[in-house]
């Protein structure tokens, strides 16, 4: 199994190099990977599309669709796209401690 | 053979087909395309056009005439002779959009405004539209410009570009 080190901490990633368990994940590392992946510092904003996805995906096991996610998290498509430039999908959840999501919507 | 494994950067989509299921294939792709951080630009061209025609685009449909992959709710391969019966093509087209939107895929409407939200470009080809007698006028007020074929490969340079 693959690991890496945040923040001094080893953890097990996947394939896609997410995170392999969500409970190891917090607001901390959250901060980390978002540095790492170019995203800069995170915002209130980022944290309601985080944890808006960490609860669907705590509900329901996978991370919900961009639709769902831009009706019920009241960050529509365009702020979404501004907040995570480099794609949602890709980004969104590796900062979320998430798996990839399994959808294509 | 060592560029197989770059990444994708940039596509152009081309939906050239104007039914239900010729339309929504380049939304799914250029929609995944802009969640994957990728570059994306939809062309639509032919009849694929009635996806950006403001009076048609809520009423794409799916046909049964013709279609040897059709099947009957129950699984079983639909008779092609049946496509014709009348209400066939509009109660297929009922079923499919029922299916779309349990997978939370949206109208075609609905999904061409996500798209453009995500930084994708939407544009009418130029010879589609003199065809049909259109003008700028029908489209959906969404589409960013009208090209010619020469325009659409400069908008394609360093992309990949997909035919559906």
């Amino acid at each position: 199994m693959a690991t890496k080190e945040i923040l001094g901490k080893v953890l097990e990633i996947d394939n896609d190099g997410h995170l392999k368990n969500p409970s190891d994940w917090n607001e901390e590392i959250a901060k980390a990977l978002a540095a790492e992946e170019g995203v800069g510092e995170l915002n209130e904003r980022h944290f309601l599309v985080i944890n808006y996805m960490r609860k669907e995906f705590q509900e329901k096991g996978d991370a919900p669709s961009i639709r769902k996610l831009t009706k019920e998290s009241g960050v529509d498509t365009k702020e979404l796209y501004q907040l995570f430039p480099k794609g949602p999908a890709k980004l969104a959840s590796k900062i979320a401690g998430l798996p990839k999501p399994k959808g294509c919507i | 053979m060592s560029n197989q494994t770059e990444e994708i950067k940039k596509v152009s989509i081309i939906v050239s087909r104007g039914s239900l299921d010729g339309v929504y294939p380049g939304l799914i792709m250029s929609n995944g395309a802009r969640m994957e951080g990728i570059e994306a630009n939809l062309f639509f061209t032919f009849f694929g056009l009635d996806a950006i025609v403001d009076k048609r685009m809520d009423k794409l449909s799916i046909s049964t005439v013709g279609n040897a992959a059709m099947r009957l709710p129950w699984g079983q391969k639909m008779p092609t002779w049946l496509g014709i019966i009348p209400g066939m093509a509009s109660f297929a087209t009922s079923m499919m959009k029922k299916e779309m939107e349990k997978l939370d895929v949206p109208p075609v409407r609905e999904f061409l405004q996500m798209i453009k939200d995500t930084g994708a470009g939407i544009y009418a080809c130029k010879l589609a539209l003199d065809m049909f007698h259109l003008t700028k006028n029908d489209l959906w007020e969404g589409v960013d410009d009208i090209l010619t074929v020469g325009d659409f490969y400069q908008k394609s340079a360093g992309g990949l570009i997909l035919f559906t």
